[in-house]
């Protein structure tokens, strides 16, 4: 049944979904359809940082990603797996006609502009890889700029982790081109050294029927701000995109996401889940969803869920639903912030759980649905370590009185 | 035999005014097969005592002592006095989200044998316990008390209480918020975690009814921060009938 029951336009921001800045929700001047898009940074004026797309970010810490100027450094990659995984570089121009999606933001269109060499990792149509392939990125100062495509063709199935280490401000775009009925699982991991800024933006292109899971997992550097733009290349797409962040003090960590329904009979879901803890920890989180008249039979929904475990820190979570046709199955989100507050933490230790514990059962708990998606055990259990070692690095004080 | 024994205890809590006395001089002893009802008006320090026994943050101790089996009750953390053997049953259980009941009551289990429950019979134990205090077994994937009812946050308490296996339990008016139905399995499961462990009980109610299942030895009346009179059960049906006029005139 559809859940609206005749064609409209909605723009709903959640009511309070900001609740712990600004009180009054945001009602976003233009359509998601309306914003730009382009390979060319001349085409994007130098933001302020009023606009939409960048008004929760600190614009003087983006470490000259906003500069259009050449790349200083690479990242020292490393890739293991399966043989099928074809590496390579190519020219830009090679790969007109790729669908490559344009840029949606200047820093993300300097990337573009300024890399002419991109590199390209493929999976040929047909093939299943067996086993994940492992990409850990390490970053040694200066700045970076890197275009990825990844192609993984019709009917191919891949799992791909990329995992980020060290230290640079990293301007990055990643083009995820699927074909039909490709299975793709790839999760993006950020343990940055403490002083890294990274501006990222994953472009993920659904093949016909093909299924995409995205997943992002950032918990280290100063400024991470990674936007994900999905959009499906025919119908019968499915995506998936969950993410975990640990914003700890002075972090600034956000996530945009947007996933265009374009074509007819796709589904969507995305669900995040945020802790922060100290002084000026900040994550921001931003999910737009754009159902388009074409895209009748959708079905989607979207959730940001923060834990607050300490004053001092601050979520932002701005859902926005588009709504052009009510001929869809189903559409919703959902935001929610809460505190990690004295009285639960009474009410654990009441039943003789010590302190500590009590706050590693709060995040953990809070953190394992979506751990538990990420298909690499040992990746598993490595981000459950990290997120309490980020929790004991804030020692609590015993209660007083 | 287990003894908790409450001396002189005198309670402050802070306000914007400055500290304000609440428990003025509670003296009771608790031992264990015993159960103690308190009876007495809205806000004359029930909470506050229960609380300041388990150890709640936002009450200070300015005088008296309690002890368990002679050990300074308060000296010990907060989880140090579950490990102890004191159970308190809140009378506004707290919400924990991102925390399962079961990945919660494992935890607190293990915390309190010190040592982790042996997985096969505790998964019985548990269904058990939930299906003997008329609680879905779906609770158990919920997050601890998110959402509940007035009254399946009880159950959820006295669950707890059945598990942990305590050796004196504080119960804030659990009756409160109940239908009859309700009542009479949340009052079996006292009584069955009483018979089990020999538990001894503070009973903190408004109302005689949950006394007709949880049969008081001793019922004390609580007026204006300290006990002003005691007796057996039928203390309570007399003040049911009177009310607390004759002591509130006197405090
Ligand atoms: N922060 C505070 N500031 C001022 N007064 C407080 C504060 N906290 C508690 N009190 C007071 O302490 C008194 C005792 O409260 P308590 O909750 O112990 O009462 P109670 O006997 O359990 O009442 P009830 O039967 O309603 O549950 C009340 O008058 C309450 O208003
Ligand atoms: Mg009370």
């Amino acid at each position: 049944m559809p859940l609206l029951e005749r064609s409209s336009r909605l723009i709903t921001p959640l009511p309070g979904a900001s609740a712990h800045s600004h009180g009054m929700p945001f009602v976003p001047d233009q359509s998601r359809a309306e914003r730009r898009r382009s390979f060319q940074a001349a085409d994007f004026p130098r933001p302020s940082g009023r606009e939409e797309e960048w008004r929760f970010t600190p614009m003087n810490r983006l470490a000259g990603l906003l500069d259009d100027a050449p790349s200083e450094r690479s990242l020292e990659w490393e890739v293991t797996g399966p043989d099928a995984l074809r590496v390579s570089r190519m020219e830009r121009s090679a790969l007109e006609g790729w669908g490559i999606p344009a840029p949606g933001d200047l820093a993300a269109a300097i990337v573009t502009s300024q890399a002419a060499a991109v590199t390209v990792l493929e999976v040929p149509a047909g093939v299943e890889l067996t086993e994940p392939v492992r990409i850990r990125r390490t970053g040694s100062g200066g700045r970076t700029l890197s275009h990825v495509v990844l192609r993984v063709g019709a009917q191919a199935r891949a799992t791909v982790v990329l995992e980020q280490h060290g230290d640079t401000a990293y301007g990055e775009v990643l083009s995820v081109l699927t074909g039909d009925g490709a299975d793709l699982t790839l999760v993006s991991v950020q343990e940055w050294d403490a002083t890294a800024v990274h501006v990222g933006e994953h472009d993920v292109v659904i093949g016909r029927d093909a299924t995409v899971r995205h997943i992002a997992v950032t918990l280290g550097g100063s400024l991470v701000r990674l936007s994900t733009n999905a959009s499906y290349a025919g119908p019968g797409g499915s995506f998936d995109a969950s993410g975990v962040y640990f914003a700890d003090a002075g972090q600034h960590l956000e996530h945009r996401l947007f996933v265009d329904h374009e074509a007819p009979m796709c589904t969507s879901h995305v669900e995040y889940r945020g802790a922060l803890q100290g002084d000026s920890a900040r994550s921001v989180w931003v999910g737009d969803v754009l159902i388009r008249a074409r895209a009748e039979g959708t079905l989607t929904y979207e959730i940001n869920r923060n834990l607050v475990l300490t004053e001092g820190a601050q979520a932002d979570s701005v859902p926005n639903l588009e709504i052009e046709t009510g001929q869809i199955r189903g559409a919703g989100h959902a935001s929610a912030t809460g505190r990690f507050d004295d009285e639960q933490l009474f009410y654990l230790q009441a039943r003789g759980i010590p302190e500590q514990e009590a706050r590693r059962l709060v995040v953990r708990g809070f953190f394992a649905d979506i751990i538990a998606k990420i298909p690499v055990a040992e990746i598993q259990g490595h981000l459950t370590q990290a997120v309490e070692r980020e929790l004991a690095r804030t020692a609590y004080a015993a209660p007083e009185k | 035999m287990t003894v908790l024994e409450i001396r002189d205890l005198s309670v402050s809590v802070t306000t914007e005014d400055g500290p304000k006395e609440i428990l003025r001089g509670v003296n009771l002893t608790v031992r264990s097969g015993e159960t103690h009802a308190i009876m007495g008006p809205n806000g004359s320090g029930k909470s506050t005592l229960a609380y300041s026994i388990a150890g709640h943050p936002k009450y200070q101790v300015t005088g008296g002592s309690v002890t368990l089996d002679g050990q300074d009750v308060l000296a010990m953390s907060v989880d140090e006095r579950a490990r102890a053997g004191l159970f308190l049953a809140m009378q506004y259980p707290v919400e924990v989200p991102g925390v399962t009941v079961s990945n919660f009551l494992r935890t607190a289990k293990s915390a309190i044998d010190g040592q982790a429950p042996k997985l096969r019979t505790w998964v019985k134990d548990v269904r058990a316990a939930m299906d003997a205090l008329k609680m879905d077994p779906t609770f158990a994937e919920r997050n601890v008390n998110e959402g509940f009812s007035g009254g399946e946050k009880k159950r959820h308490e006295v669950l707890q209480l059945e598990l942990l296996r305590p050796k004196i339990a504080l119960l804030d008016e659990t009756d409160s918020g109940l239908d009859v139905d309700a009542l009479r399995v949340v009052s079996e499961g006292v009584n069955r975690a009483k018979v089990a462990n020999d538990m001894g009980i503070l009973l903190i109610t408004h109302y005689t009814r949950i006394l007709r299942y949880i049969e008081p030895d001793h019922v004390h009346v609580f007026v204006d921060g300290r006990i002003v009179e005691q007796g057996g059960p039928e203390l309570a049906d007399e003040l049911e009938a009177n009310g607390y006029d004759r002591y509130l005139a006197q405090a």
